[in-house]
C-alpha cells in the first residue's frame, strides 16, 4: 500500500543517507535516543544504523510497555488469573513475559489457569457478556496509543451494566518516562549516557499530540522530532534532528505530520481524562519508582477496577541478577554487553522481558543482528 | 504495542464499528476513539481501535519531498558515489 511501501523506498533511503552525510558535522557526535521500540525495531529490521554516518549513535529507550512492567505486577497478574473463577484476558505481547521464578502467563494457562489472547480489549467485553458466571478480568498495558481503548472498554461495561468485568490497570505515560531519563544519574552525573536530542513516537503522539514534549526541549536544551514507524520517517527525523544540533536549536518538530498534530486526539484524550488518574508513583522496570508516570482507575469507576475487586498486592521479588534488561531500558548497556544474551536467554526461553517484546532492544539485536555480532566478538 | 497501520476503510457498519481490509484479510475495527470517518479514508489502527485519521494530503507531500530528494541526487552527478539505480 502506498501509504506504507511509499515510505520504505530503496532510493530515497539512499538519497536521504547521503544528505545526510553532508549534513553532519565530522567534528562532533551526535547521540540520539529513539524512545520507542518500534522504532528500534524499524532502525534494525531495515538496516537504517548502517546508512548513517559514524558519528550519529542510536540510544535505545524504554518505550516498551511489555519490558517496563515491574515484575511484581506482573506476578500479580499470574496470581489473579490462578484464581479458579477468574478469567484473565490479555494482549499476547504479555503472555510469554517471564514474572518471577520463570514464570509466565504462558506457563499459568498450560498449568490450567483461563488465560485468553485478545488482539482488542473489546473482545475482554464481549467475553464477560457471553460469560457471567465468570470474572473477566482485562490485563490493561501501554502507553498512551493503547490507554482510550482500555477507557472506552470500562465505559462501554457500564454502559452494558456487565457486574463481572474489571480492568487490571498498568497504563504508563510517556513523558513521565522521558523526563525520568534525562533526570537519571546517568544522564545527568556520570555521563555514561548522553543524549542529545530524541526521536518521538509515533502513534502515542497521535493520541497525546506535539505539545507535551515541548517542555523537555525547553527544560532540559534537547530537541524532540516526532517520526513515523518506517525506516524514511526515522531517516528523516535523523537529519531534522541534526539540523536542529547543528544551529543549536532544541524545538520540538514534527516529522510525522500525516498522523500527528499539535494538540493530538482529543477525543481519545476526553475519554482517558473520564476513567483514569495519574497514580502519584509508580514503579518501572530498570527506572525504579517514577512520580506521575502511570494511570490508575478513578475512584467513579471502582467497581471496574481489579485491583479494588481483588485486593490485589505487589509483592518486591529477586529478580535474575545476570539479566540487563533494567540497564539496556536505561540505554546504558546494549543487549550486547549481557552474558545471558543469546546464549541462556533467546526469544524461545527468555529470562528478561527485553528478549520476549516484539519492541524489546534484546529481541531486536537477536533478530536482525545476531550474526553481526557473533562475528564482531 | 504501539505499533498501528494505516489501512483504508472499506465500508461502515453499525454501532461504531467499520470494516478494513488489510492484506486481503477483512475484519472489523471500532472508531469509538475518533470522529466520524468516510468509505475511502484512511485510519491508523491499533489493537482494533482507530487511532487517528491518516492526513492523505499530508502523506502525499511527504512522499513527494522524498522524491524529490531521490530525483535531486540521482541528477547531480558524482565521481565518489556511482548514480543511483
Amino acid at each position: 500500500m502506498r501509504y506504507i511501501h511509499g515510505f520504505r523506498d530503496g532510493a530515497a533511503a539512499a538519497a536521504l543517507a547521503r544528505s545526510l552525510a553532508k549534513r553532519v558535522d565530522p567534528s562532533r557526535e551526535y547521540h540520539l535516543m529513539e524512545f520507542c521500540g518500534g522504532h528500534t525495531h524499524a532502525i534494525f529490521r531495515y538496516g537504517v544504523e548502517d546508512l548513517l554516518p559514524a558519528n550519529i549513535h542510536l540510544v535505545h529507550g524504554p518505550g516498551c510497555p511489555v519490558c517496563v512492567m515491574a515484575v511484581p505486577r506482573l506476578d500479580a497478574a499470574i496470581e489473579l488469573a490462578r484464581q479458579p473463577n477468574v478469567t484473565l484476558v490479555s494482549y499476547g505481547d504479555m503472555l510469554r513475559v517471564p514474572g518471577s521464578r520463570r514464570r509466565s502467563l504462558l506457563k499459568a494457562r498450560a498449568q490450567g489457569a483461563d488465560v485468553r489472547m485478545a488482539y482488542s480489549a473489546l473482545e475482554a467485553v464481549e467475553i464477560a457478556a457471553a460469560e457471567p458466571e465468570r470474572q473477566i478480568v482485562f490485563f490493561a498495558i501501554g502507553f498512551e496509543t493503547t490507554t482510550p481503548a482500555t477507557a472506552h472498554v470500562i465505559l462501554e461495561a457500564r454502559r452494558q451494566g456487565l457486574s463481572n468485568f474489571s480492568v487490571y490497570c498498568n497504563h504508563v505515560v510517556t513523558p513521565a518516562a522521558i523526563q525520568s531519563i534525562l533526570d537519571s544519574p546517568e544522564v545527568r552525573e556520570w555521563g555514561q549516557v548522553r543524549v542529545d536530542g530524541f526521536i518521538g513516537p509515533s502513534h502515542v503522539s497521535a493520541v497525546i499530540g506535539s505539545a507535551p514534549y515541548e517542555f523537555f526541549a525547553e527544560e532540559y536544551q534537547r530537541p524532540v522530532v516526532i517520526a513515523g514507524f518506517e525506516p524514511l520517517d526515522v531517516m528523516q527525523a535523523i537529519e531534522m534532528l541534526v539540523q536542529q544540533l547543528n544551529a543549536g536549536r532544541a524545538c520540538v518538530e514534527n516529522q510525522f505530520t500525516r498522523g500527528v498534530t499539535r494538540e493530538g486526539n482529543r477525543k481519545a484524550q476526553a475519554l482517558v481524562a473520564e476513567v483514569f488518574e495519574l497514580r502519584p508513583s509508580l514503579e518501572w522496570r530498570g527506572l525504579g519508582e517514577l512520580p506521575y508516570s502511570g494511570l490508575r482507575i478513578k475512584s467513579t469507576y471502582a467497581e471496574f477496577d481489579a485491583e479494588r475487586r481483588f485486593s490485589l498486592e505487589v509483592h518486591p521479588v529477586a529478580e535474575n541478577a545476570a539479566c540487563q534488561c533494567p540497564a539496556i531500558i536505561r540505554g546504558v548497556k546494549k543487549p550486547t554487553d549481557c552474558a545471558l544474551f543469546g546464549t541462556v536467554c533467546t526469544p524461545r526461553d527468555p529470562i528478561g522481558s527485553c528478549m520476549v517484546s516484539a519492541e524489546g532492544a534484546c529481541a531486536a539485536y537477536y533478530k536482525y543482528r545476531r550474526g553481526i555480532t557473533a562475528q564482531a566478538l | 504495542m504501539c505499533l498501528a497501520v494505516p489501512v483504508r476503510v472499506a465500508a461502515l457498519l453499525e454501532n461504531q464499528w467499520i470494516e478494513i481490509e488489510v492484506g486481503g484479510i477483512h475484519t472489523r475495527v471500532s472508531t469509538a476513539l475518533i470522529d466520524e470517518v468516510a468509505v475511502g479514508d484512511f485510519v491508523i489502527v491499533h489493537a482494533g481501535f482507530a487511532i487517528a485519521r491518516l492526513n492523505i494530503e499530508e502523506a502525499e507531500r511527504t512522499l513527494a519531498l522524498f522524491d524529490e530528494i531521490a530525483a535531486h541526487l540521482r541528477e547531480s552527478s558524482d565521481a565518489l558515489h556511482p548514480r543511483l539505480p
